[in-house]
């Protein structure tokens, strides 16, 4: 066990915990948008970011292993002030549209713009033109609401074992593919598993079907199979 | 089973060739001169000497690069026993004329003739570049009669891992690459490291603009980086190592692969090096054009086979790199100065230099300057000699406004700190870095806001797309910038700017993007002015 | 689908173009790894003068990798091109010395003559331009490659008259 504070805040914990893990643990709340329980981190949404006493640099939560007297502050202005503008960018960067989206009022991203007090947006619109594949049975994508948090990827390679999905292009042309850049519903490797569904944040996977504000993804899902297979855990 | 070799045997035999011949005309055969038309000129040199059945008495060798690329091509004669003479701008009717003149009748050609002796050539101390432009690169017998592979020789009989280490850590040679790191450090960290299988890599992915040292190393001396790679190896107890090259360098890769290839044939690469119990494999491996590949983690993942993007250190390569396996990353012009140190001692070598920043630094000098090129000078070197000795001045009757450093990480110092020591601490004093050598000079006509916002176009096309930060802050920096330089910002926009250079600088994931906004942070630092009147009138006001 | 030798040995591609036996010789010397994806890439862009969807899955096949992963792979890199190339090429290099001594003056010289952008093809399929991140010539600068050739210290007007040539003479 090591000790460490968080906030001021002191805290037993256990040796290879990640700082998130602790804070959450202490039901102090960091917010997260690429990581998800039960896939690997990936360290990329940059919102988990916080101060630890002794370094410059700001470190993520997702991704840093804890350390004897560690002092870590989650939720100063500065860092409050960084994710207000990342959330900015995120908004800009895409075509998000709440007011039509299938998960409105159960998007990961509104809720922690919500949460961040973001109510306006002050970088430029970019307005891509993204395409929907609706070409699926089951499912569609509108990469307008894509954030590439590439959930939907470390999911289906890690949990699945099918690595349908994969990231084309780079910096900001970068985008989800599925397969060799097809629709999805020729794709021979999906299973229709609907685990990506479950993982995405917003409403850019999504069940057919679904129409405005009726889309629930389900990331605790996800959490729920890793954990099932790993600790032999059948039962939710 | 390759031959056994005896090193002296081979230098002897070399050198009597060498002295065999009364003259030797070495012809560059860098990119930049052949560009300029070196290969024809090399012809016309074989014809003319042929022609008068001179062949056996003078050697016409190709070589690497001499430095002064913007004169280019140039040739070197050299009779035995006698001063070298330089010409620049050596086109085939010259060539014509120097074999007739020179060669035949021993009259130096004087109109195209370079004095040896201006600055450009006495200001610089040469270690990595000692052969630059003096051996023809794709023969491993010229490198090994200047003394090449004695320092491998020396590790392996006279040497162990950790005194070699050690070595390394009391020349005080630090990452050429830019960040400065303590070279002998990371190499104790890698011997250190407990595991059956290690991997070396030479960073050739030189993606900074305006920016080519690896390059000329690699095209003029390969041999070198092989053999400090081979003593890192030894020393840091790595048996296979990648040297990680652009696919923009053609001629550096044909050469390197080349140059494996002699070194294995004389046991100076693969099993029982030089009859030791130490094996070292060597291989190219060529990046697809993405600058992000400089980065550690994301060089990594392109040998692999993989995208190009960072991953989250710690771990650190050392620990967890290759295929999960330690590993060490050095850049190409590091593991240049290996052999020297190794072959001239730690003392030596940090003898030259400034108290925290030994030995030389090659810098790639362009822009506005009237000798434009390559050079290689002892740390702690004003940027003042650089420029105006040097460098010659700018050119056109224009002043000197800037000189930019570290390319799209780098930041631009202005006139007032030219006389600032070239090292680590005092370029990051002034906001900017050592960088890989990028030297770029800006006269008066330049717009420092137009170049914030070149680099930051690079930033935004480089960006791997991972990190939300850059992958989306670069975007509107850039347009940010856009709208400056045209004249149609507001003093709300640039507040904008900066509160994003600040974000961008402090959350990215790798070093790409932390960065990304030093161009604009250091110009707005020292040219804040060419912003704001943008701001206002619309126009910039150079005055 | 055809039986495709699952280790490698004779991977005849149902098309019969003998030119994917080109990349067979590059795929044993490398010994099948999936680490060598990128160099397998670099040789079948040589081979096929771009990278087509056919030849892409065929590469994933025989690397036994996800077609995804090869996708994003190759769509990564800059070099890589998914689009045949025109006849001819210009690549203008836009480094940090090249573009202070004018580069951006060639392009628009050539994208208002032949009325395509940077990274485009003329649609008669003769002439494509494009950029490169310095080629290391900076010393030349400016430096544009024509179909190859490396070339130094140019003016707008010297590329164009160049480019001029090149395709005049293709019509001879």
């Amino acid at each position: 066990m090591l000790t460490v504070t968080i906030n001021e805040q002191e805290l037993r914990v256990n040796e290879d915990a990640t700082v998130l893990e602790v804070a959450r643990d202490s039901g102090i709340d960091i917010p997260t948008m690429c990581f998800l329980e039960g896939i690997s981190a990936f360290g990329a949404c940059r919102l988990c970011m916080v101060e630890v006493a002794g370094t410059s640099k700001l470190l993520p939560a997702c991704a840093t292993k804890v350390a004897e007297g560690m002092e870590i502050h989650t939720d100063t202005e500065r860092l409050r002030s960084y994710r207000r503008m990342i959330l900015e960018l995120l908004f800009a960067e895409g075509n998000h549209v709440c007011a039509v989206c299938v998960t409105n009022g159960a998007c990961e991203l509104q809720d922690m713009a919500i949460d961040a007090g973001m109510d306006h947006v002050r970088y430029n619109y970019q307005y891509p033109e993204r395409g929907v594949d609706l070409s699926h049975d089951l499912l569609g994508i509108d990469h307008n609401r894509c954030i590439l948090c590439v959930r939907c990827v470390r999911t289906c390679d890690e949990l699945e074992g099918a690595h349908v999905w994969d990231v084309a292009g780079r910096g900001k042309d970068s985008r989800v593919i599925l397969g060799m850049d097809e629709a999805w519903g020729s794709v021979e490797t999906c299973t229709s598993c609907q685990k990506c569904a479950y993982a995405c944040p917003t409403g850019a996977i999504f069940f057919k079907g679904s129409s405005v504000s009726e889309m629930q993804h389900d990331p605790a899902k996800i959490r729920f199979l890793a954990n099932a297979r790993q600790n032999k855990e059948w039962l939710r | 089973m390759p031959r056994q070799v005896d090193l002296n045997e081979m230098a002897t035999k070399e050198q009597q060739l060498q002295s065999s011949h009364r003259c030797r005309v070495l012809c560059c055969s860098s990119t930049a001169c052949l560009s300029s038309g070196s290969g024809a000129m090399r012809q016309t040199f074989e014809e003319g000497i042929t022609a008068m059945g001179l062949e056996e008495q003078i050697q016409v060798v190709p070589t690497g690069c001499m430095g002064l690329c913007s004169q280019g091509p140039v040739v070197k004669v050299h009779p035995k026993g006698e001063e070298e003479i330089i010409y620049h701008d050596v086109n085939p009717e010259i060539a014509k004329s120097i074999v007739k003149q020179h060669l035949v009748k021993g009259e130096v050609d004087v109109p195209h003739m370079l004095s040896a002796d201006i600055p450009f050539f006495t200001r610089q101390t040469k270690i990595v570049l000692a052969n630059a432009g003096e051996i023809n690169p794709e023969r491993i017998e010229e490198y090994i009669a200047r003394g090449g592979y004695q320092a491998l020789r020396k590790a392996l009989s006279e040497m162990t891992p950790e005194s070699i280490c050690q070595e390394i850590l009391d020349s005080g040679l630090r990452g050429r690459g830019g960040a400065g790191y303590p070279s002998g450090l990371k190499w104790n960290l890698l011997r250190e490291a407990k595991s059956e299988r290690k991997y070396l890599i030479a960073n050739g992915d030189e993606g900074d603009p305006g920016a080519y040292m690896d390059r000329t190393i690699m095209e003029a001396d390969p041999h070198r980086v092989i053999e400090g790679m081979v003593i890192a190896g030894f020393a840091v107890g790595a048996e296979h190592g990648y040297l990680y090259v652009r696919a923009e360098y053609p001629l550096a890769i044909q050469r390197l692969e080349q140059a494996i290839r002699s070194a294995k044939r004389n046991n100076l690469l693969g099993k029982n090096i030089l009859g030791s119990n130490f094996s070292f494999n060597l291989e190219v491996r060529i990046g697809a054009g993405a600058f992000v590949c400089g980065e550690e983690t994301a060089l990594m993942a392109s040998i692999e086979g993989r995208r190009g993007q960072p991953v989250l250190r710690p771990p650190y390569p050392t620990k967890r790199g290759l295929w999960g396996a330690p590993t060490m990353i050095n850049n190409v012009e590091t593991l240049a100065n290996v052999a020297p140190i190794i072959e001239r001692g730690a003392a030596w070598f940090a003898s030259i230099g400034t108290a925290s920043s030994k030995g030389t630094k090659v810098f790639a000098l362009t822009g506005k300057l009237k000798n434009t090129g390559l050079i290689e000078v002892p740390m702690g070197i004003t940027l003042h000699e650089i420029v105006y000795d040097i460098g010659g001045g700018i050119p056109g009757g224009r002043s000197f406004k800037a000189a930019q450093t570290g390319g799209p990480s780098g930041g631009c110092i202005p006139a007032e700190h030219l006389d600032t020591p070239v090292d680590y601490e005092s370029l990051r004093a002034l906001n900017s870095i050592m960088g890989s050598g990028g030297l770029v000079i800006m006269d008066d006509q330049d717009s420092m806001p137009e170049v914030a916002k070149f680099f930051m176009e690079f930033c935004m096309d480089e960006s791997c797309g991972k990190c939300v930060p850059c992958r989306t802050g670069t975007v509107q920096m850039y347009q940010l910038l856009d709208k400056i330089t045209q004249g149609r910002a507001s003093a709300a926009d640039l507040a904008l700017l900066e509160e994003l250079c600040d974000l961008v600088k402090n959350t990215s994931l790798c070093g790409l993007g932390q960065t990304a906004p030093n161009p604009v942070l250091s110009t707005l630092q020292y040219f804040r002015h060419e912003y704001l009147n943008l701001l206002k009138e619309g126009v910039v006001n150079h005055a | 689908m055809p039986a495709i030798s699952t280790k490698g040995e004779s991977a005849q591609h149902p098309s019969g173009d003998a030119r994917f036996e080109l990349i067979d010789k590059v795929l044993k010397r490398v010994r099948y790894r999936g680490d060598a994806l990128i160099e397998v890439l670099h040789s079948a862009q040589d081979i096929f003068g771009f990278l087509s969807k056919d030849v892409l899955v065929y590469v994933a096949r025989q690397l036994k990798l996800p077609l995804s992963r090869v996708y994003g792979v190759a769509s990564f890199y800059h070099l890589f091109s998914f689009e045949p190339l025109g006849e001819h090429s210009c690549t203008i290099c836009m480094g940090t010395a090249c573009y202070v001594k004018g580069a951006p003056d060639i392009v628009k010289i050539l994208e208002d003559e032949y009325d395509i952008e940077m990274g485009e093809t003329t649609a008669d399929k003769q002439f494509s331009l494009g950029s490169a991140r310095c080629l290391g010539s900076c010393g030349m600068a400016p430096v544009v490659v024509i179909d190859g050739d490396v070339v130094g210290r140019e003016t707008p007007a010297a590329t164009l008259e160049r480019i001029r040539k090149v395709l005049a003479a293709e019509k001879e």
